[in-house]
């Protein structure tokens, strides 16, 4: 994925030029949609939030597998997997899966929940990350435990905002 | 126009077989957070509930955020257990509603 | 805006100290903007199930059978079967327009069929039908090399030329040409991003910046935006110009619409 993450090179270019440039161009196209950022989640509301769907009960790590790529070009679309390690039978199986971010305005994702005839406890989706930040899956599973798996993701910004013209 | 939707479910299964089902629909995921140019904030409109039912029972329910990104995308399983039909709801903000439905055959 | 003066300056400096002038790229060192992207991203455009520009051409496909304006006809009724009859319709656009006496786009006779032959309102550019139609139009050209139209008719060679004098010359508050990115820089990176060869072949696309299909008009607007050069209003003499000279330069390329990118 960064595999063309090189600065700038010969004819002149600087890697402080260009950085000059790239963060210039922000704000000539960015318009009012970015500049006016409304109040972020912060990890503080998503602990809050992850409090409402955990109460009280211990979130112990593993069993969870969580899926972010280390690095997305673009924070509008960043894939996301997560794997909860489950016999999905009637008597052991997840209910729940809950995904939390640090950084967006809102702390919740997406609750998804499911049951035994799932068959295998793994969903794929898409997310949005207004920023580089820490995200978080929690698995409610039928015995009443939580489990759960934090990735961090790195989130360019484009290098050519524009305002929408429609 | 309407929301359009891409459902890939496979048309045949062996009983017991855990089949993937893969979702796509058309909608801007609208956050509520942004403002217009002329700094008007844009109201919220997002699909807030997904749910997928196998021959009438739910085995499958989402509810989604503003962290979910435009056209959502979601994929998930489920244990082909007889033939017949998976349904498809998302519902959301400004009576948002949207249905489809896809046969499968199971032997 | 609080713009940083000083780096732009810098920026604006720093080209013009790099003067060698822009030479094309070779014909074979040609690369779709497909190979400057992550796997996540050539994944999406990979998978018509996952590509949401797909949804657009679900919508198109709709739009081309409903009856519309006061003919009462739908594309599909002079046209018949997209698939078949729209088959490398978009690798040969633009194209000479006898009417106006210069270049046509494909969104551009596409909006003229709906004013002229079904007699409906026009469509605006970038409405979600008029880039539905024309992804679904250049979708029929999937996989086809991009034709070299110019060779066909010599009558729009003026019209190239005027398109590749657009595309070199320096415009803008940064002072810029698109030959200094991506003729002269391509494969490097700007702000974090790769910058690619400019290579139309994906259009519309369906971009993750704006969360939804454009047009390449739109993505040309949003680069002068980027240089800080004057846009023109959507279907001006000049975006379709500027079209044309692409397409040429990536003539013999496949379409891959709808493309996806970043």
């Amino acid at each position: 994925m960064a595999q063309t993450k090189k600065p700038f090179e010969g004819r002149g270019w600087t890697r402080r030029g260009v950085l000059g440039a790239g963060l210039a161009a922000i704000p000539a196209g960015a318009a009012l949609t970015l500049i006016v950022r409304p109040a972020e989640a912060t990890p503080e509301t998503m602990k809050d939030a992850i409090k409402k769907v955990v109460g009280d009960a211990e979130i112990r790590k593993g069993r969870v597998k969580l899926d972010l790529p280390p690095l997305s070009e673009n924070g509008n679309s960043v894939a996301c997997a997560v794997t909860v390690e489950s016999p999905m039978s009637a008597a052991d199986h997840v209910k729940a899966i809950h995904l939390f971010n640090e950084k967006n305005p809102q702390p919740n994702v997406i609750s998804v929940h499911l049951g035994p005839r799932a068959g295998k406890a793994r969903i794929d989706t898409r997310i949005r990350l207004s920023d580089t930040q820490t995200v978080t899956a929690i698995a409610q599973m039928s015995d009443g435990s939580f489990w759960s798996a934090s990735a961090n993701v790195i989130v360019t910004l484009g290098a050519c905002l524009e305002d929408n013209p429609t | 126009m309407t929301a359009q939707a891409l459902i890939h479910v496979p048309k045949k299964a062996k009983r017991g077989e855990v089949i993937e089902i893969r979702t796509m629909i058309s909608h801007v995921m609208e956050t509520g957070f942004r403002r217009s140019q002329s700094g008007e904030p844009i109201p919220r409109n997002i699909i807030a509930n997904f749910a997928c039912t196998y021959n009438g029972v739910e085995i499958f329910r989402a509810e989604l955020f503003p962290a979910m990104t435009a056209n959502p995308f979601l994929i998930f399983r489920t244990v082909a257990v007889e033939s017949g039909t998976l349904a498809f709801k998302w519902t959301g903000d400004n009576g948002f509603a949207a249905e489809q439905s896809v046969k499968i055959e199971v032997g | 805006m609080r713009a940083a003066r000083g780096p732009v300056l810098a920026a604006a400096f720093l080209f013009a100290a790099g003067a060698a002038p822009a030479a094309e790229v070779p014909l074979p060192e040609r690369r779709s903007g497909y190979d400057f992207m992550g796997p996540q991203t050539r994944g999406m455009q990979d998978d018509d199930m996952a590509n949401p520009g797909m949804l657009s051409v679900l919508d198109g496909a709709a739009a081309w059978e409903r009856k519309t304006g006061a003919a009462g006809k739908a594309c599909a009724d002079c046209h018949r079967d997209a698939r078949q009859s729209m088959k490398g319709v978009a690798a040969r656009y633009p194209r000479f327009d006898e009417a106006t006496g210069r270049p046509i786009d494909l969104e551009g006779r596409i909006a003229r069929c709906r004013t002229e032959r079904q007699q409906a309102p026009p469509l605006a550019r970038e409405s979600r039908e008029l880039v539905a139609l024309a992804v679904y139009v250049a979708h029929q050209s999937r996989g086809l090399p991009v034709e070299d139209m110019v060779e066909k008719d010599a009558r729009l060679r003026p019209f190239l030329e005027a398109g590749r004098s657009q595309f070199e010359r320096r415009q803008g508050q940064l002072d810029l040409s698109c030959a200094q990115c991506h003729n002269d820089n391509w494969g490097k990176s700007l702000a974090g991003n790769p910058v690619p060869q400019g290579h139309p072949t994906g259009y519309p696309i369906y971009r993750l910046e704006w969360q939804s299909v454009g047009s390449l008009q739109r993505r040309l607007r949003n680069c002068l935006i980027g240089m800080r050069a004057e846009s023109y209003e959507f279907g001006a003499p000049e975006y379709v110009d500027l079209t044309l000279y692409l397409m040429w330069r990536a003539r013999g390329m496949k379409i891959e619409t709808p493309g996806v990118r970043p």
